[in-house]
């Protein structure tokens, strides 16, 4: 029990992941990143929606009648969604409006339901709430790398915290532009995922 | 007036691209750009989607759950995402029943792309933006027809590039996913020069 549920919470954070191999919930990796902090309020928000909705879903899966369980899961998603957007506006106000309308957005985002429906509807509640953690994990893996690197080489900066002075400001580095606009994502994600083909050769696409 | 609602509509389409300036819409928008004529399918059914939901939702946010709408002193607005997300299912399940029944073609084409408009980010996006500026019930109507249209616009031009680079040599591991992310970027860039456009 204790190997599977290791499996369940990691396997996502590579071999599954979540942007990179099952292509869910992009909209939102692309449009957070161009700085960490919201990367990261972005992730710790995701992660607690997958892992909630999963276990509350797993909870009632034997009481939904199957032609009404998207509305269902939809419901106590977009609950679950707005408990966090209250908790964010009550306690990060600034970084929740920089989020603008991208907190609402985790409602369509394609790995809670994609989560809820592939696996919460088939199995029992820990490993539901295990698997949810683990594919949140896997979703901020991408979103904080990507949010790591846009930083860095857009502004200098990791957290807001100049680490490469910039030359407009006395220091030495001259900022990549490209980095805070929002082709930038692409870009990376795209490498990204030539990286974890390359590693891993198993999920190459046939021609 | 007319200017007014041009402008909006030209912004939506162009300079706010749904998918490519703020990448809404994006796992239907990777997912069905195979072919350009089930992408064209898909970009309909998002206009059309759109084109009603957005001015719905912004009727219900103004006359029902701003503050002090129906009410004076009481504040529904925590009930948005509930709300707009119900009346995006209602709207997408009667757009299913009307292609079974006039486009069987089409639907079977869209497949189960149909029903997961409901989660498609660009539609609750379109609401959620329209609270977020201030649009009325007229405004939302130009503005999610042009969002939409973007929307289609930029889906079709994917699936075009797509069917063509089918016979290039992409790197095996940047194959599919990969070289997508990689032109999806380019088009973003591309989309920047409507930009420096002021309305």
């Amino acid at each position: 029990m204790a190997s599977k549920s290791k499996e369940v919470l990691l396997d996502p954070l590579l071999n599954t992941n979540p942007i990179a191999v099952q292509v869910l919930g992009i909209c939102s990796a692309l449009a957070v990143t161009s700085k960490l902090e919201t990367a990261v309020v972005m992730s710790i928000a995701l992660t607690v929606v997958v892992a909630l909705s999963n276990l509350s879903i797993s909870l009632i899966r034997d009481y939904i009648p199957s032609s009404i369980r998207i509305i269902v899961q939809l419901t106590i998603i977009a609950s679950l969604v707005i408990i966090t957007d209250q908790v964010l506006k009550a306690f990060v106000y600034d970084v929740a409006t920089q989020l603008s309308v991208f907190v609402g957005l985790i409602i369509t985002n394609c790995i809670v339901m994609g989560r809820a429906e592939a696996f919460a509807m088939q199995n029992e509640p820990w490993p539901s709430f295990v698997d949810g953690v683990g594919n949140g994990l896997g979703y901020s893996l991408i979103l904080i790398s990507v949010g790591f690197v846009r930083e860095l080489l857009g502004s200098g900066a990791v957290f807001g915290v100049s680490v490469m002075p910039l030359v407009t400001e006395g220091g030495w580095y001259t900022p990549n532009g490209l980095m805070v606009l929002s082709p930038a994502a692409f870009f990376l994600i795209g490498v990204a995922i030539w990286i974890m083909r390359t590693i891993n050769p198993d999920l190459v696409e046939e021609q | 007036m007319f200017e007014h609602y041009l402008s909006l509509l030209v912004k939506a389409t162009f300079i706010e691209n749904m998918a490519l300036a703020f990448f809404l819409g994006m796992c239907s928008f990777l997912a069905v750009s195979q072919k350009v004529k089930t992408a064209i399918g898909l970009g309909a059914a998002v206009v059309f989607v759109l084109t009603v939901t957005c001015p719905l939702n912004a009727a219900l946010y103004h006359y029902v759950l701003k503050e002090g709408a129906l009410i004076e002193g009481v504040d529904l607005s925590f009930l948005n995402f509930l709300t707009f997300i119900g009346t995006i299912a209602a709207a997408v399940q009667v757009v299913e029943m009307a292609l079974e029944k006039f486009a069987p073609a089409l639907h079977a084409a869209l497949g189960v792309f149909l029903p997961l408009i409901a989660v498609n980010c660009a539609i609750l996006g379109a609401s959620l933006f329209m609270v977020d500026r201030d649009y009325y019930v007229v405004d939302s109507l130009f503005f999610g027809f042009g969002s939409g249209l973007g929307f289609a616009l930029a889906i079709a031009a994917l699936a075009a590039i797509r069917e063509k680079m089918r016979y290039s040599d992409v790197p095996p591991a940047l194959r599919g996913l990969g070289i997508t992310f990689i032109v999806t970027g380019l088009m973003a860039i591309g989309f920047m020069m409507f930009g420096g456009i002021s309305l």
